[in-house]
C-alpha cells in the first residue's frame, strides 16, 4: 500500500508505505502535521507576549486533568460537598496537591488569558482579517468566567454560597423575567442543594465541552488567517518562489521548542505558588471559604476572585441596581466590539501615535486600579475612586472610533523587525 | 432518442428548485418545532422540585420571648426573616427622615397591602422583613443604635448591607445613595393571638389555622 500526498499538499513528497501509509490513506495524519505544524509558517519576530496562547492551552489541560481527578473524590450536594473537599485536602493521597493545582491553575489560567488578550490590544491582533478569531477568543473568555464561577461554588464554603447568591441575583435585574429566571436557575427559593448539583454538572461536563469546541474553532480560525506579529504586518504578502512567507518560520520545530521553554517557566512559577503560597494571601483561596456555607451569615467584607474584581468594582460604583448590572455587562462586552471600534490604519502600537498609546496606558492603569478597588470594602473613598477609574476604562473603547482615526501614525516597515 | 438516453433522462429528472426549497424549509421547520418541544422537559426540570415546594409552606414563630429592641431571624423558604420588636422611640423616629429615603411611602417596593404604611407592618411594635438585600441578595446587618460610629452621627438606626453598602431604616426602607432599588421586602404574615406569628400566609387568623 502506498499513497502520494502531492495531490493534497501541492508538493512532492516521499511515497509512504507500510502501516503508516495504511493509516494515512484512511486518516490524514501526515497532511495535518505538515499543514498545521511543520509547514505552518508563523512570523519570525514573535516576542515574550506570544507565549501566552500556548500557555493557555497548557492551563486548560492542567485544569481538565486535575478536575477529572477531583471529580473522583468530590461529592456534590449541600450536605456532603464541604466535607468531601476537606476529605480531599486531608485524607486522599496527594489530594491536597491535586486540589491546589486546580485552584491555583484557575488563577493562572486567567492571568495567562489576560496577558494573551493584552497582547492583542498592543499589536492590534483583533483587526481585520482576525475579527472572528478575536470573537471566538472572547466567547472563550466568557465561557471561562462561567466555568470559574461555577467551580468556585462547588466547595460550598460560605464565600461559595454568597458568590452564588450575588451572581445569580444579577439575573434578577433583567426587567420582567428576572425574578422567575432566578428561581429557575436556583431550582429552589434560595441557593440550595438543587443549585449546587446543577452547577456541578455544568462545571464538569457542559462548559468544558463548550470550551474545547471553542478552543478548536479559535485554532482553526488562527491557522486560516495566520498569526499577527509585533509589527502588525501580514507576512503572507511577501513570499518566496516556493510560496513560503519570507518573514515566516515553520511553527514546528521553531515555536514548539520556544513554547516548551515558556511552559517550563510557567510550571515552575505554578509549582512555587502551589507548594509555598497556595492561598496567595486570600487572593486564590479566601479565608471565609474555609467555613461551611451559612445562609444566615454573609461574610463581611465579601469580594469575588481577583479576576472578576474590575467588573465588580464597576457594578458597585453605581447607586442604581439595573444601571450597575448593565454597566458591568457593557464593561465585559466592550471587548467584543474592538475590531469595529478601532479605525486606525495600522495594527501595532509600535506605529501608532501618542493618543492611542495614552488611551491604552490609561486603560491599563484603570483596569488594574479597578481590580484593586473591587477587593476593597464597599465604602468611601473606594466607591468614588471606582467611579473615576471607570471613565478611562470605558473611554478606551467607546472613544476609539474617534481617537484612533485622528491619531498620527508612523510608517509601517515592509518586513518584520527585531527589537530584542 | 435511444433506449440508453431514455434511461439516463429517467434517472435524472429535471430538478424543481421551488419544490426542493419548500421541502427543505418544511422539514427544517418541523424539526425545529420538535427540538423546542423536546426541550420543554429539560428546561422544566430546573424549576423547584415538589419537595422544595412542599418545604416552602408557612412557618410559625413564637414571639413571647422576644424583648424590646431585639431581633430574631427564623427562616422561611430558605430566606432569613428579620423580626424586630421596635420600642416607641424607634417608631417615633421613622417619619423624621422621610426625605432621605428612596421610597418613603413604599410605592415601588414589595409588601402586602397591610404593610404598605409608614411602619411597613401590621403592628407598629413588630417589624417583619425578608432579610435579603433587594440589591443582590446579601444579608443586611443590624446597626440599631442611632449615631453609630461607622455610619455617622445622623444615622437613625437600621440595617447596612456588607456586600455593596446599601442602608435601610428600622422599617426596612432604603436610604438614598444605596445601590438597592427598593425597600426590604415584607413577606405575607399574620398573627394567631398576640404572640404566634405565621410567616407565609396572609390570613391565618381568619382561616383559623392551627
Amino acid at each position: 500500500m502506498a499513497y502520494d500526498t502531492a495531490s493534497r499538499t501541492g508538493q512532492r513528497r516521499a511515497v509512504r508505505s507500510g502501516l503508516w501509509g495504511w493509516i494515512n490513506e484512511r486518516l490524514p495524519v501526515d497532511v495535518f502535521w505538515r499543514s498545521q505544524l511543520s509547514e505552518y509558517y508563523a512570523p519570525k519576530n514573535f516576542n515574550f507576549w506570544y507565549f501566552f496562547g500556548s500557555l493557555a492551552l497548557v492551563a486548560l489541560v492542567l485544569q481538565l486533568i486535575t478536575g477529572i481527578f477531583l471529580t473522583m473524590f468530590y461529592k456534590a450536594g449541600a450536605a456532603t460537598a464541604f466535607d468531601s473537599v476537606e476529605f480531599i485536602m486531608r485524607e486522599v493521597q496527594y489530594g491536597w496537591l491535586i486540589r491546589y493545582l486546580h485552584s491555583t491553575g484557575a488563577s493562572a489560567f486567567f492571568l495567562v488569558v489576560y496577558l494573551h488578550m493584552y497582547r492583542a490590544l498592543l499589536y492590534g491582533s483583533y483587526k481585520a482579517p482576525r475579527e472572528l478569531l478575536w470573537l471566538f477568543g472572547m466567547i472563550i473568555y466568557l465561557a471561562l468566567m462561567a466555568e470559574a464561577f461555577l467551580g468556585y461554588v462547588l466547595p460550598w464554603g460560605n464565600m461559595s454560597f454568597w458568590a452564588a447568591t450575588v451572581i445569580v441575583n444579577l439575573f434578577g435585574t433583567i426587567p420582567g423575567i428576572g425574578p422567575g429566571l432566578v428561581e429557575w436557575i436556583r431550582g429552589d427559593y434560595g441557593i440550595a442543594d438543587a443549585t449546587l448539583n446543577r452547577f456541578f454538572s455544568l462545571h464538569v461536563a457542559a462548559v468544558p465541552l463548550v470550551l474545547l469546541l471553542l478552543v478548536a474553532l479559535h485554532l482553526v480560525a488562527l491557522h486560516e488567517v495566520g498569526s499577527n506579529n509585533p509589527d502588525g504586518i501580514e507576512i503572507k504578502e511577501k513570499k518566496d518562489l516556493r510560496g513560503r512567507p519570507l518573514d515566516g518560520i515553520p511553527f514546528h520545530p521553531y515555536y514548539t521548542v520556544k513554547d516548551i521553554v515558556g511552559v517550563c517557566v510557567f510550571l515552575t512559577l505554578l509549582a512555587i505558588v502551589v507548594f509555598f503560597v497556595p492561598t496567595f494571601g486570600d487572593l486564590f483561596l479566601e479565608k471565609a471559604n474555609f467555613e461551611p456555607a451559612n445562609p444566615l451569615s454573609t461574610p463581611d467584607p465579601i469580594s469575588p476572585s481577583w479576576y472578576f474584581t474590575p467588573y465588580y468594582a464597576i457594578l458597585r460604583a453605581v447607586p442604581d441596581q439595573r444601571i450597575g448590572a448593565l454597566l458591568m455587562l457593557i464593561a465585559v462586552m466592550s471587548f467584543f466590539f474592538l475590531p469595529w471600534l478601532d479605525r486606525s490604519p495600522v495594527k501595532s502600537m509600535r506605529y501608532r501615535g501618542w493618543i492611542s498609546r495614552t488611551f491604552l496606558g490609561l486603560f491599563t492603569i484603570s483596569f488594574v486600579a479597578l481590580m484593586w478597588l473591587g477587593m476593597q470594602p464597599a465604602q468611601e473613598p473606594y466607591v468614588s475612586m471606582a467611579r473615576i477609574f471607570a471613565i478611562p476604562y470605558f473611554a478606551f473603547f467607546w472613544l476609539m472610533p474617534f481617537y484612533s482615526r485622528i491619531d498620527s501614525v508612523k510608517p509601517v516597515p515592509e518586513r518584520v523587525t527585531f527589537h530584542g | 432518442m435511444s433506449e440508453i438516453g431514455a434511461i439516463a433522462d429517467h434517472q435524472q429528472p429535471e430538478i424543481d428548485p421551488g419544490r426542493r426549497k419548500f421541502l427543505t424549509v418544511a422539514t427544517s421547520a418541523t424539526a425545529a418545532v420538535g427540538v423546542v418541544v423536546a426541550a420543554v422537559p429539560f428546561v422544566a426540570s430546573w424549576a423547584p422540585s415538589e419537595r422544595a415546594r412542599a418545604l416552602g409552606a408557612p412557618v410559625e414563630v413564637d414571639l413571647s420571648k422576644l424583648q424590646v429592641g431585639q431581633m430574631i431571624t427564623p427562616t422561611w423558604r430558605l430566606k432569613p426573616i428579620y423580626i424586630v420588636r421596635r420600642d416607641p422611640a424607634m417608631v417615633e423616629q421613622l417619619p423624621k427622615h422621610d426625605n432621605s429615603l428612596k421610597d418613603p411611602k413604599s410605592e415601588n417596593s414589595i409588601q402586602p397591602t397591610y404593610a404598605r404604611n409608614e411602619m411597613r407592618a401590621r403592628r407598629a411594635d413588630l417589624l417583619v422583613l425578608i432579610g435579603i438585600c433587594t440589591h443582590l441578595g446579601c444579608l443586611p446587618k443590624q446597626f440599631f443604635d442611632a449615631g453609630d460610629p461607622v455610619l455617622g452621627a445622623d444615622w437613625p438606626g437600621g440595617f447596612r448591607c456588607p456586600c455593596h453598602g446599601s442602608r435601610f431604616d428600622l422599617a426596612g426602607r432604603v436610604f438614598n445613595g444605596s445601590p438597592a432599588p427598593t425597600n426590604l421586602t415584607v413577606p405575607p404574615y399574620d398573627f394567631r393571638g398576640q404572640d404566634i406569628l405565621i410567616i407565609g400566609s396572609d390570613d391565618a387568623a381568619s382561616k383559623g389555622a392551627a
